[in-house]
């Protein structure tokens, strides 16, 4: 073996990764060219507002509750390292609709609609329903991307917005119940410290969050291997892919918006 | 006139069309045979576009069929699809009629369904079944239904992909005489692929035989029998023995 063989290996393995963004980009270049030309398929995306938006609700809903109520138990307890506890009304406000709400919602999202998404594309085109389409002079992107795109990126949003108030109220419910927190002055305190950027960055972010869950989940739908295995494949890839670029994106808008 | 002029197809390095040429005339029902995996099915989506040949050209009355504005090309085809490729969201009728309810010969709702019953009275099945899932239906029922959606925009191209796989004998049979009637009532060009021989003789005006990449025989269905041909006679008659290699 060649004592450069491993170094041949990390060329091809950061080409293969390229070539995959740059197919990845091409795709959402398809998608965002799509959205901006008629035909519109509108029973389409009502049907993925409601798939993505609605039946997400849950899920979301549960995750912020559950966190919020979590994160006020912390705060109280490592604040009292250093006599901080009043700050868990503030703390769990911010944490919620910066962070803790829009990635949460995002990663939840991802596991429940790009799962589905991918697997329901994918198993379209292993049953040659994607080619059907085409036949019947229909294209696929249009049809099937860009109603659960465009659905993604506008509910998502709502989402987080439902999430951070499920997750204030968590924190809240905790406060009160169990560290003694008065009920007005734990609600006055949030409001109070909230501004305005701090709730619209955390839309912006579920905006993004949404667009990269249901684009993931078309993508690894549309570029499905046969069978049942490949279908398997595109929706666990779809999920991964999705998770990951979450979590790399929040990292960059969050440097974007509040450092400077 | 479909004329493939030399189509060349490969998947990494499986050579799966290696030169392909082959007409067909208007109005005839042409069947192309060859075993599995031998790029029937490539072939066809080669014409459609929806796979892109690596070599040679394809025309359709004279003009290449890459360079011809897609949605008008497309309209002029039909396609029953190997497993029907039915869009399992949607309800019978609505498949029945999916061309019909967008493009521009978009028609009402109303109309739309009325002409996706009609075909599927065509094919044989009852207004009932207009409005159930896919799911719900027999694999014989959904060819029926996959046929309905390919005659409804009234195509002057039918592809048919495997018409009677999965089918047993007395509903293949139900499907060729389909097939061949419809074909007759419409006047329209069909190329169908198969291997199955009772498809072959109830459906083709010509026979092409594809193996190796290439047409190795043409021929009307009546000379299937007396071609002296050691390819057409060890497939038609599902011999292991002869120049076809039985492990592919």
């Amino acid at each position: 073996m060649s004592l450069l063989a491993p170094v041949a290996g990390l060329g091809r393995a950061t080409l293969g990764l390229l070539a995959a963004l740059g197919r990845v980009a091409f795709f959402a270049g398809q998608v965002l060219s799509h959205m901006l030309r008629p035909p519109f398929y509108l029973r389409e995306f009502l049907h993925a507002v409601m798939q993505i938006g609605w039946f997400s609700l849950p899920v979301v809903g549960m995750t912020a509750v559950f966190t919020g109520g979590a994160l006020a138990l912390q705060i109280y307890s490592g604040g009292a390292r250093f006599n901080a506890e009043l700050v868990v009304p503030n703390i769990v406000a911010i944490g919620m609709v910066r962070e803790l709400g829009p990635v949460l919602g995002g990663l939840m999202v991802a596991a429940r609609v790009a799962s589905s998404i991918a697997a329901e594309i994918g198993t379209m085109k292993v049953t040659e329903q994607i080619d059907a389409l085409v036949t019947l002079s229909t294209n696929p992107i249009k049809y099937l991307a860009v109603p659960r795109v465009a659905a993604a990126t506008l509910t998502v949003p709502v989402l987080v917005a439902v999430g951070d108030a499920i997750g204030i109220v968590g924190g809240w419910l905790v406060s009160v119940n169990r560290l003694g927190f008065n009920s007005a002055t734990y609600l006055q305190s949030t409001v109070n410290f909230l501004e305005g950027w701090d709730i619209t960055s955390g839309l912006i972010k579920g905006a993004v969050f949404g667009f990269i869950v249901a684009l993931m989940g078309c993508y690894h739908g549309m570029t499905s291997g046969r069978g049942a295995q490949g279908v398997g494949q595109a929706t666990k890839s779809a999920v991964v892919a999705a998770s990951v670029m979450i979590l790399a994106t929040n990292y960059l808008l969050t440097g974007l918006f509040f450092t400077s | 006139m479909i004329a493939l002029r030399q189509v060349t197809r490969s998947f990494g390095r499986n050579a799966v069309l290696r030169g392909v040429s082959l007409d067909i005339p208007s109005g005839q029902s042409m069947v192309i045979i060859g075993g599995s995996g031998t790029g029937k099915s490539v072939l066809l989506k080669c014409i459609l576009g929806l796979v892109r040949p690596d070599g040679g050209t394809i025309t359709l009355d004279g003009q290449d069929v890459t360079k011809v504005e897609r949605d008008a090309f497309l309209a002029r085809f039909g396609m029953l699809f190997q497993g029907g490729a039915l869009f399992d969201s949607m309800r019978v009728w609505e498949n029945v009629a999916f061309r019909l309810l967008r493009g521009g010969a978009k028609q009402s709702k109303a109309e739309a369904r009325d002409r996706a019953i009609e075909k599927l009275r065509r094919v044989g099945l009852t207004p009932d079944v207009a409005d159930l899932y896919p799911a719900e239906l027999s694999g014989g029922m959904q060819k029926r239904v996959g046929l309905a959606r390919a005659i409804a925009a009234e195509p002057e191209i039918i592809f048919f992909d495997e018409p009677t796989t999965g089918l047993d004998p007395i509903m293949a049979g139900v499907i060729n005489a389909l097939i061949r009637e419809i074909v007759t009532e419409m006047g329209a060009t069909a190329i169908t692929i198969t291997h199955d021989m009772s498809s072959v003789r109830a459906i083709a005006d010509k026979v092409a035989m594809l193996h190796a990449g290439v047409i190795q025989w043409t021929g009307s269905v009546g000379e299937l029998d007396t071609t002296p041909d050691p390819y057409v006679q060890q497939f038609i008659h599902g011999r292991a023995e002869g120049p076809i290699a039985a492990i592919r």
